[in-house]
């Protein structure tokens, strides 16, 4: 089936997502839609499963223009649609999943199970997926829910299927495999559109490439392209993502985690036996695909976690058995993951915003009393010192843009006495400027001799920053290299291979 | 330069939710927009004011309705309408207007008096039933301002109202001492039951709305069985009531004997700045805010979340325990029954959201309620509407205040600039 | 039940031995606990003569000879067993093995019998008729959760459940009296919980109200008005519109010759076996239609339904409305089924132990209607043991269902998941 669309765009206020955007999918072809984070194409593809309306512009699938008032006709017309968070219902099964919306029924609206067992079993089949229709999808690894998820398109006879950021919480061996899915798809005929903001991906998988940056597409390339067209049109100028960064000059061991386990609340080991220490005035990058316990072994550190064993110590301390207060009290400053959830009160003002996590005592805190003049002049300094960039210290966080709001946590922290400071995700859905300036704060911290830690997902943030690498994966730290090791090697170790030569680093 | 250097930002979180104004491409429009929210923030200020005014409003016309639709005059004249439609429209008119004016005038200022300080006492009454509403309004707010639903209000006043009872009929103190011990004993007992909730949650999970609900009938039940006990009951009787509250434990008249203001309004006051203190000027408000709005970043800054949540029970528990006291010093001092609450538990819910969680909002909608109150009792006496539609009347107000859009629908008010549907904790604590 | 499975879709699961399953030692402490009580109780606080246990009533074709026990043996025998019981759950859990349930049950049969015999020493306690009593009461409870059930499923807390009874014994009431047939009434009475779901739906789905809020404001709305009403048209002229005919008594043949629960179950009126119909209904319908996947889908994970072409709002407001439907029959129960009239605030708290049963019983329909049914077995006992003269302070075991839910709620007793977004307004772009 032959995708089209003409013009579209979607406003939400003043912020204009879809400007005016162009796209054509063949019957048989995948198109690759590459654009940085915040660029539009979600909101694009929700547009085009109807999950949004357009405010101008038109669908058209085989020349014939379509409407979509919801996923219901989209889905219909044979559009469907891999979420990027997974739109399955973890108490279901995979049956259940499957024929939610358009279930086989007998008698009185009786469900028809055995139907769509024997639907998820022949889809299953036909791309020799191992799967149990009767199992019940919370319990399933990640790259199998995707698999769910596939088969609930297919289940449906989609022509057109769209694939958002498939690969984000994929190891590369499920990426490689997802990867042959879609060939498979192609085969059949089956017209694909593949979103990410990863080059590599694109352009093993695609047949042609549309970028599109600030709601627009800005250009169309064969996947012959270099790395470097694609990144320039992606990000809209020749950018220098290398942080000017001089050799660390490190001191003595100042923080070490020894033998570290978390158990999460299902009982599963999320951290195992995870060992590495950091001297002052280096970055250790930990780097590793999303969900292979990096989130829990931070807040391990900060003493978020509550089923944790083995030791944390920092200058000699331990910072187990502490509360978080106690932690921060020890100087370790903290850059949360989920800025929008974690990091600031979007409904506090900047100021409030500021001392968050100092109100238990002096300078902010006399006598039980907030002492709001000297939290006004704090305020005014931060706000110039890091470029926060807002009305006032009294405009709430929640109005600022995602860099402003990430700078503003950035003050929070660095303005206290640190011995430790850890970053985790710290340029998670920035734009280009803030993520220099971010990068630059961070490195800064290391040259002043700070012990720091930056967790990210990103292989190219962690090549930019570490002075060492530790990768993670399956909760373990697979090996500590240094930050010049090659990427191919930082690939293999996130898929869970040690590296050859041994942790020696 | 390689393809890594590119592809840097995590996966797009962002992307889907871009409905949040400024987190997106247009960075650079910034600083108009922020000028343009302020603009929007007045707007919004302002506009909460004139909806809380329509809000009463309606609600009286609808009460009004329901007075007239019941009224025997109406009904008969209707049944001759078309032959002659003015005498309805005339019973209309006196039935609701008898009403409403018996309302005020039981409220507020009673014309038929001669003498300006016996024509004044309505307005004493309002304050002194918009006392217990102020201090359990109050309680009510602040554990919304954490997040926290307290639906407990009957419990918590039940078990203050007995403890300061028990103290102020059984045990001798002299003047002021007696009451001040009575009422420290009351709103401890009050923030006992309150803080158990918190301490629940914090430790379990259990959701406080349910405890609360829970509780409320656990202690309706432990004070039923302790009436029918010597502990609460009066000797040799076997009506379910303690005995009277003894004169030095009692809440001293303020206006002196003719009128029923006594010194509970004066702690009331206290409270409410206190409560404004806490709130706005103290770490330890600043920390409840921080949690009411976001728990999970609380938590990630160091705040002790379930801390706070069992010490916002309990300064919850406190206020409306503070209710509970005034029932048993200050307004039935002849010995209390299980029925003691009155249903202020209730009310205090509706005046905490018509004051919109705020203490001066929380004081303001107290002293409305109250006058409801007081107006009701007469407008019952004097034409023969059951006070049941006080209830009714205030029920609508929150109700209206709680949908603006609805409101202004019906007025026909342009909403202010987009977001309209606010997310859930906005709706109670804003 | 794996809550935090959608919370954390990016967890992988590990290959990494998790450990020996943790042994759960909370059914041999409480069945333990339970057991001491009893020893304290039964020996500790022994008492003299003899129990007896009438166990057919009179109507009943074929009689049963009541059971006469010697209270102070029989109570100390039971004690025994009970021990031996906690002793043994306790061995089993040592060993690895899980408690059956089997042995709970009958823990706790012998339990209840015990503390009956022990109550009703020197006295004469009517079996069928305390069984009776207790289905009278719970009717109004198991229809008020069966909506509380459908409405907590789909995604919107229910608090109104109180002021659906109410509405529904109002109305019903005054539309029977009008119209002088109970059929019309019991409609009536479905009609005024539908317009009390109405509000509900359209401020919580609509207006995105909180939930509670509204739950709350509505139950004061419907006392204000009923008691309004009730004061204004009602108690004037209660011949005409307050004396609502009420249902006759239909036995079914046979089983309602069965001895002891035949009498309480099968000769019963129309709402009662209605209510049947509605539990077995809402039961299959969850579970195994098209409508309850939807449903529960909603409940669950309502983007994930709308990414399927369900409609959220329409799915949660119709269901609303059903659930208040169904409550609504639970308030006839109260004029048209047991007292006969209306009475201001006459639901007294029902809704509330209702709502307490949804969450006792797990969101479960089923389970529900068994926590509706101790909760009106217990505060039927109470009733039936101040008559007949026992010693346990009756507030105790009225206070009994809301205690038992606080221990439910804190994870005590069980574990209670709610519906993923129950409470939780949908909002699109």
């Amino acid at each position: 089936m032959k995708l089209e669309l003409r013009g579209i765009t979607k406003r939400f206020g003043a912020l204009v997502a879809n400007d005016h955007i162009d796209l054509t999918v063949n019957p048989g072809e995948i198109l690759g839609l590459l654009g940085e984070n915040g660029a539009g194409k979600s909101t694009l593809m929700n547009v085009l499963y109807g999950l949004y309306q357009a405010d101008e512009g038109e669908i058209l699938l085989d020349n014939e223009v379509q409407h979509f008032s919801g996923p219901g006709d989209a889905m219909h017309a044979g559009i469907g649609m891999v979420h990027q968070h997974f739109m399955l219902i973890p108490v279901f099964t995979v049956a259940e999943n499957v024929m939610l919306g358009h279930e086989q029924t007998g008698f009185a609206g009786r469900l028809d199970v055995a139907a769509a067992r024997a639907q998820v079993r022949k889809i299953s089949e036909a791309f020799g997926f191992d799967l149990d229709p009767d199992a019940i999808v919370g319990d399933l690894p990640v790259g199998v829910q995707q698999r769910v998820e596939i088969i609930k398109a297919l289940s449906r006879d989609a022509k057109v299927l769209v694939f958002d950021e498939p690969t984000a919480v994929l190891t590369p061996q499920e990426t490689d495999e997802l990867m042959t899915i879609m060939r498979q798809l192609k085969q059949g005929g089956t017209s694909i559109v593949f979103i990410t903001h990863k080059l590599r991906e694109v352009r093993a998988v695609a047949d042609r490439i549309s970028v599109i940056r600030l709601g627009k597409v800005v250009g169309e390339a064969e996947p012959t392209a270099t790395n470097t067209e694609l990144a320039s049109l992606m990000v809209g100028r020749a950018v220098e993502l290398t942080v000017q960064k001089g050799p660390a000059k490190t001191r003595g061991r100042a923080f070490a985690v020894e033998n570290l386990s978390v158990v999460d609340a299902r009982d599963q080991v999320v951290v195992d036996r995870v060992s590495f220490d950091v001297r002052a005035g280096e970055i250790l990058a930990i780097a590793g695909v999303q969900g292979n316990g990096q989130t829990e072994l931070t807040e391990a550190i900060m003493g978020l976690q509550e089923r944790v064993s083995g030791s944390i110590t920092l200058d000699g301390q331990s910072l187990r058995h502490l509360s978080v207060q106690k932690v921060l009290d020890a100087g370790v400053g903290f850059i949360p993951e989920d800025r929008t959830e974690d990091g600031v009160v979007s409904e506090f003002t900047i100021a409030e915003n500021l001392m968050l996590d100092r109100s238990y005592s002096k300078p902010f805190v006399k006598a039980g009393s907030l002492q709001r003049n000297y939290l006004a002049a704090f305020a005014e300094e931060k706000i110039a010192e890091f470029d926060i960039r807002a009305q006032s210290i009294d405009t709430h966080a929640g109005r600022l843009s995602g860099g402003n709001q990430q700078k503003v946590v950035l003050a929070r922290e660095l303005s206290r006495d640190l011995r430790l400071f850890v970053a985790a995700q710290p340029t998670r859905g920035l734009d280009v400027g803030s993520i220099e300036f971010v990068h630059e704060r961070i490195i800064a911290t290391r040259d002043a001799g700070i012990p720091v830690i930056v967790v990210s997902t990103e292989l190219d943030e962690v090549v930019a920053l570490a002075d060492r690498i530790a990768v993670m994966y399956g909760g373990r730290i697979v090996g500590i290299v240094p930050g010049d090791t090659p990427r191919d090697v930082l690939g293999l170790m996130m898929a869970g291979e040690a590296p050859e030569q041994g942790a020696a680093a | 330069m390689t393809d890594s250097q590119i592809s840097r930002s995590g996966p797009s979180v962002v992307e889907n939710h871009l409905a949040e104004p400024g987190q997106g491409p247009t960075l650079p429009v910034e600083p108009e927009e922020s000028g343009r929210w302020s603009a929007a923030l007045r707007e919004i200020v302002a506009g909460n004011i004139v909806l809380s005014v329509l809000s009463v409003v309606l609600a009286l016309v609808a009460g009004a309705v329901l007075i007239a639709a019941t009224n025997d005059d109406v009904q008969e004249s209707a049944g001759y309408f078309f032959a002659r439609p003015g005498d309805m429209v005339m019973a209309i008119l006196s039935s609701v207007g008898g009403a409403y004016s018996a309302l005020f005038q039981g409220a507020v200022y009673n014309f038929r008096r001669p003498d300006f300080f016996d024509a004044i006492r309505p307005l004493t009454d309002t304050l002194t039933y918009a006392t217990p509403l102020i201090a359990g309004g109050l309680g009510v707010a602040l554990a919304f301002r954490v997040g926290l639903f307290n639906i407990g209000g009957r419990g918590q006043m039940l078990v203050a109202a007995a403890a300061a009872g028990w103290i102020a009929f059984s045990w001798d103190l002299p003047f002021g001492v007696h009451m001040l011990v009575a009422l420290i004993a009351g709103v401890t007992a009050g923030a006992i039951w309150g803080g158990v909730v918190g301490l629940l949650k914090a430790r379990t999970g259990a959701h406080e709305v349910i405890v609360t609900i829970m509780l409320n009938y656990v202690a309706f039940y432990l004070i039923s069985y302790l009436l029918r006990t010597p502990v609460l009951g009066t000797p040799g009787s076997n009506n379910p009531k303690s005995p009277a509250s003894k004169e030095t434990a009692v809440f001293f008249e303020l206006l002196g004997s003719k009128y029923n203001l006594h010194f509970g309004f004066i702690i009331v006051i206290a409270a409410t700045v206190f409560v404004w203190w806490l709130l706005n000027r103290s770490s330890m408000g600043f920390r409840f805010r921080a949690v009411g709005e976001n728990p999970a970043a609380a938590r990630v800054a160091g705040i002790n979340v379930n801390r706070v949540y069992v010490a916002a029970m309990l300064f919850s528990g406190g206020l409306l325990g503070l209710a509970g006291v005034n029932q048993v010093l200050g307004t039935t001092t002849s010995g209390f029954g299980a029925g003691v609450d009155a249903g202020i538990g209730f009310d205090a819910i509706t005046v905490a959201l018509l004051g919109r969680s705020r203490p001066w909002g929380v004081f303001v909608a107290g002293i409305l309620f109250g006058a409801f109150k007081a107006g009701g009792f007469s407008m019952q006496a004097a034409e023969g509407v059951p006070i049941d539609i006080v209830v009714v009347v205030q029920s609508l107000i929150v109700l209206f205040i709680a949908a603006p859009p609805l409101v202004r629908a019906i007025f026909r008010i342009p909403a202010p600039l987009e977001r309209t549907a606010r997310p859930r904790k906005k709706a109670v604590a804003q | 039940m794996t809550d935090t499975a959608q919370r954390t879709p990016a967890a992988p699961h590990k290959d990494i031995n998790t450990g020996p399953v943790q042994r759960s030692w909370k059914a041999p402490i409480a069945l333990g606990v339970f057991a001491l009580l009893a020893v304290i109780l039964f020996m500790g606080f022994g008492r003299a003569g003899e129990s007896t246990l009438t166990l057919s009533a009179r109507a009943d074709s074929i009689q049963l000879v009541p059971l006469v026990l010697p209270t102070l043996a029989t109570c100390y025998i039971i004690a025994a067993v009970l021990v031996a019981i906690a002793v043994a759950a306790t061995l089993m859990v040592r060993r690895g093995t899980r408690v059956p349930l089997w042995l709970t049950t009958v823990f706790s049969i012998l339990l209840l019998l015990g503390f009956l015999v022990w109550a009703s020493a020197g006295a004469n306690l009517p079996i069928p008729g305390l069984l009776a009593g207790s289905l009278g009461l719970a009717v109004p409870l198991i229809f008020g959760a069966l909506g509380g059930v459908i409405s907590e499923r789909v995604g919107v807390v229910n608090i109104a459940i109180e002021g659906q009874l109410l509405a529904g014994a109002f109305s019903s009431a005054l539309v029977a009296s009008v119209t002088g047939s109970p059929i019309i009434g019991l409609v009536a009475a479905m009609v005024s919980g539908v317009l009390v779901s109405f509000v509900l739906a359209a401020f919580a789905i609509k207006y995105v109200v909180d939930q509670v809020i509204v739950g709350v404001v509505l139950n004061v709305l419907v006392s204000g008005l009923t008691g309004f009403l009730f004061s204004q048209l009602l108690s004037p002229n209660s011949d005409a519109l307050n004396s609502p005919p009420r249902f006759n008594e239909i036995a079914i043949p046979l089983l309602s010759e069965i001895p002891i629960i035949g009498h309480v179950f099968f000769r019963q009126t129309l709402i009662v076996y209605l209510m049947y119909l509605a539990v077995a209904c809402v039961y299959v319908g969850l579970f195994h239609t098209k409508w309850g996947l939807r449903l529960r889908a909603v409940g669950e994970h309502p983007q994930a339904a709308d990414t399927v072409g369900i409609n959220v709002g329409s799915t949660r407001f119709w269901n609303v409305s059903l659930a208040g439907a169904i409550a609504g029959l639970g308030g006839a129960f109260f004029t048209l089924g047991s007292v006969g009239a209306f009475g201001k605030d006459m639901t007294a708290g029902a809704g509330f132990i209702a709502l307490a049963a949804v969450i006792f019983g797990r969101w479960d329909p089923i389970r529900a209607t068994l926590a509706a049914l101790l909760f009106g077995f217990a505060s039927n006992l109470q009733g039936v043991l101040n008559i007949i003269g026992s010693p346990v302070p009756s507030e105790f075991m009225l206070m009994l269902p809301y205690l038992v839910t606080i221990f439910a709620v804190a994870g005590l007793v069980g574990k209670s998941r709610p519906p993923a977004a129950s409470g939780k307004p949908y909002i699109k772009s």
